[in-house]
């Protein structure tokens, strides 16, 4: 038996790195990746309030985070691409065009 | 109490992975590190029940996902991160902020009393859900369906080379 604090608490972990990583990184594919870890931490907690309530349609919601999240990452890493072809970098301090 | 040191187990390694997601400097090595915290939730899937999704997680996130990860990187030639400076305001805002948040929250859980939850508390075996996934929950899943579809055609119009 394990309280479900503890889920909880390691989802929380995996997603508050998600957010630093997010905000630290300079690289856009480790910012990416970043978002991934975000995603898995909120999966976690619903597959952990999933057994806690006793349904199973907290499962099936992850599943479709998953999907969502494949499609986000085949647009997400064709955009990185397509960012690199025309800048030449992939540190995000460098595509900056927007800021003043 | 095998359950509680199979989870304490798999949570340090998923922590230690996170971590060191963040401290390498070079997106490959962050790469195997989140593939790291995959496989380790998804041992924690399987302790939760959920084995579907356990096997859904190897399947298509440390698969599918992170090979087109590692694939990106090596076709990008990418190299280790440059270091530039932050901003001091939020170093000075943010931590307080974060910490205040998190106290909140975590306060908040404590107060609740949660309860315990079992080993295999929930099996989420492949025909359950596929019965829920294939009656309740059928329009959504024919939406994802449509989703990807336009997913994989924009991620071709976005990487292809113009002329």
């Amino acid at each position: 038996m394990v309280p479900l604090f503890y889920y909880l608490v390691l989802s929380a972990i995996l997603f508050g790195c998600g957010i630093a990583g997010f905000l630290m990184k300079r690289n856009i594919i480790t910012i990416f990746m970043c978002i991934e870890l975000m995603l898995n931490g909120v999966n976690l907690a619903f597959v952990a309030f999933a057994a806690h309530w006793q349904q199973l349609s907290g499962q099936v919601f992850v599943f479709f985070v998953m999907v969502v999240a494949a499609a986000e990452a085949a647009v997400g890493l064709a955009i990185i691409i397509s960012v690199f072809r025309t800048r030449e970098t992939l540190n995000v301090d460098r595509v900056n065009l927007l800021k003043l | 109490m095998l359950h509680l040191t199979l989870f304490s187990l798999f949570g340090l390694i998923c922590v230690a992975g996170a971590i060191n997601l963040l401290a390498q400097r070079h997106p490959i090595n962050s790469a195997l590190s989140l593939i790291v915290v995959m496989g380790s939730l998804a041992a924690e899937y399987m302790l939760l029940g959920a084995e579907f999704v356990a096997v859904v997680q190897v399947i298509i996130y440390a698969g599918a996902i992170m090979v087109l990860f590692v694939f990106v990187i090596m076709l990008l030639n990418a190299g280790e991160e440059e270091r530039s400076p932050g901003s001091r305001i939020a170093l000075l805002l943010g931590v307080p902020g974060l910490l205040v948040l998190m106290g909140t929250v975590a306060w908040v859980l404590i107060r609740q009393n949660l309860g315990l939850v079992s080993a295999g508390a929930l099996p989420g075996t492949p025909p359950a859900i596929g019965r829920l996934l294939f009656r309740d929950f059928l329009l959504p899943f024919e939406i994802t369906s449509v989703l990807i579809l336009i997913a994989i055609m924009g991620a071709v119009v976005l990487a292809r080379k113009e002329h």
